[in-house]
């Protein structure tokens, strides 16, 4: 997660705050759009175009689980050659940390789904940038409403999370028919981990509780990426991605993921190579 | 004295006396069982026009202190449940007991802070008020409005449980009870002996859908223990006043409704977004709030049953 897009968004706030005390009403949504800061910040302040004949973003228009909130970005189906999407960046505009995940979608893993989950912490816009092989930006964007009642974007059982630190699972979908004929195959990637924020004081120690999360996942087939993700805080606990992807006939299935103390987790399963 | 002059004395007498009305209000309490009082909060979401007063409270009255059992969804609650405290007598508040994190229960810690006030709860209660507490009150600033959480302090407890606490308020002891990660991290309940009155917190609901902000495993797993506390009747977090251990049932049919459905989807490999929105629909009817909640439960569940 990069630090500039924290440290920008919490001055923009707190200068927000200073010009408009009174600006949170009970009623409305903040009138503050960190959008144009954080195309700044995160992609360099280059052009965007509509991308919405190229992805889309699925959401649920309220987060009703504000830990847990899923998310699925759909590459559309193309008829032409078109340039490929290289990576799609997840961005959610008001939460303490908003680029949630970037992924990089492996050349010749013909990556077309990915589902993920992310934290919320306030009626928030959420952006996908997809970046195409010819260098372009195509931007999506949706709105997502705040949890009520008393979800919080925590751990609801911080310890059964703790003892699971570090596990890795991976499973395969049974696909549809014609899925089989392409190779395509749907699967998930589950990480055991808090992926703490850090953003919360300890009342007692009036310290901050140190940030701990999953900074990068890497997914391959035998040696041929399928899939890499950059996390970031907003990436719910025990980060969990499922995804398609078109099988070469490779005969193992790697994820290896870092987190910020350095921890390595790597894990290898077999998979069926037939199905080409 | 011109027109202008009068019409600001009487708005400010006008100020005065709703403020003062707001100062005197006290809650609708009964007396459940000697001794024993309630105050039955509507089943509704928080809001700006409830004052957040959606939980059940209470209070226990002994020889010689008395023990609050939580504080309402905002300070306004709290001071109305001290002046009603203040209505039925004058010994002093030894305890104020929180039975979770959760802000309906809470919020009005602040109306209770005192010399000689100790605030009880969970030995993870100030770990979970830590990570959630700030978030609360922004959260609910939305939809509570300024007025009420600008009172609102995030108390945490200053005697912690791990098993079990006993309190002595003179004549009578109120058993405190801290439970394994369940409806939140952080539940306790309270029995008093002498009534058998338990107060379940929100580790039992009735009327109101039952929230799962815990895990849902382990809530299913201790109805059984907390079904054989020696208790007659429950004051639930949520629900009327009901007859032990039968004010269960429904709570119970509807975990065990949504972790089976939760759990095939899980195995049967939908999608959580898939999944969580047709969970428990044989529920849909026999809760209050059921679309607030239903949908947040299932997410819980099935992020809980995918590592099973």
């Amino acid at each position: 997660m990069p630090e500039f897009a924290i440290r920008s968004v919490c001055a923009a706030i707190l200068l927000s705050a200073v010009l408009s005390p009174h600006s949170v009403s009970a009623a409305g949504p903040e009138p503050y759009d960190p959008w144009p800061g954080l195309v700044q910040d995160i992609f360099d302040s280059r052009p965007m175009e509509d991308g919405s004949n190229l992805i889309a973003l699925e959401m649920p228009t309220r987060a009703e689980d504000a830990a847990i909130v899923p998310v699925t970005l759909r590459l559309k189906p193309t008829f032409d050659a078109r340039p490929r999407v290289v990576t799609i960046t997840l961005v959610i505009d008001q939460n303490p940390a908003p680029m949630a995940a970037k992924f990089k979608l492996g050349a010749d893993a013909n990556v077309s789904e990915i589902s993920t989950r992310v934290r919320i912490n306030n009626y928030t816009n959420v952006h996908a940038v997809a970046e195409t092989s010819d260098g372009k930006l195509h931007v999506v964007q949706t709105y997502v409403k705040a949890s009520g009642g008393c979800s919080a974007p925590a751990a609801k059982n911080a310890e059964e999370a703790k003892g699971r630190l570090g596990q890795m699972r991976y499973r395969e979908f049974a696909g549809a028919q014609n899925e089989e004929k392409s190779g395509t195959r749907e699967a998930q990637v589950m990480i055991g981990h808090p992926n703490n924020s850090g953003l919360q004081m300890d009342q007692v120690s009036q310290l901050y509780i140190p940030a701990l999360y999953v900074d990068r996942l890497q997914l391959w087939q035998d040696n041929s990426p399928v899939l890499s993700v950059e996390g970031g805080i907003s990436i719910s606990e025990d980060p969990n991605i499922r995804f398609t992807y078109v099988s070469n006939g490779a005969k193992t299935f790697r994820a290896e993921a870092k987190d910020t103390d350095g921890h390595q987790f790597r894990h290898e399963w077999k998979v069926d190579g037939s199905g080409m | 004295m011109t027109s202008r002059f009068a019409m600001h004395v009487a708005l400010i007498m006008l100020a005065m006396l709703a403020s003062a009305r707001a100062q005197q209000q006290t809650l609708a309490i009964s007396e459940i069982a000697p001794g024993v009082f309630m105050h039955q909060g509507r089943i509704a979401l928080m809001s700006s026009d409830n004052d957040g007063a959606i939980a059940n409270i209470g209070f226990v009255i002994g020889d010689r202190a008395v023990a609050v059992i939580d504080t309402g969804g905002s300070v306004r609650e709290g001071r109305q449940l001290l002046a009603s405290i203040r209505a039925h007598t004058d010994k002093p508040i030894r305890y104020v007991i929180n039975t979770h994190g959760h802000p309906d229960h809470m919020f009005g810690n602040a109306a209770f802070v005192a010399d000689g006030t100790e605030f009880v709860g969970h030995m993870r209660l100030p770990q979970a008020l830590a990570v959630r507490g700030q978030y609360y009150l922004d959260a609910f600033r939305r939809s509570m409005g300024d007025a009420l959480i600008d009172d609102v302090r995030i108390v945490p407890p200053t005697r912690l449980v791990d098993g079990e606490l006993v309190l002595d308020l003179g004549g009578r002891t109120l058993v405190v009870k801290a439970w394994p990660t369940a409806h939140s991290d952080s539940d306790v309940t309270v029995f008093d002996a002498v009534t058998k009155t338990l107060f379940a917190g929100d580790l039992v609901f009735l009327r109101h859908i039952p929230v799962l902000d815990g895990s849902i495993q382990a809530w299913l797993k201790l109805l059984d223990d907390l079904a054989a506390l020696p208790a007659e009747r429950v004051v639930p977090g949520h629900g009327p006043v009901s007859i032990w251990p039968q004010a269960l049932a429904a709570e119970r049919r509807y975990l065990e409704t949504l972790a089976s459905g939760i759990r095939k989807d899980v195995i049967d490999g939908k999608p959580i977004a898939v999944a969580t929105k047709h969970a428990a629909e044989a529920e849909r009817g026999k809760w209050e709030l059921f679309d607030d909640y239903n949908v947040r439960n299932a997410t819980a569940a099935y992020s809980q049953f995918e590592w099973e």
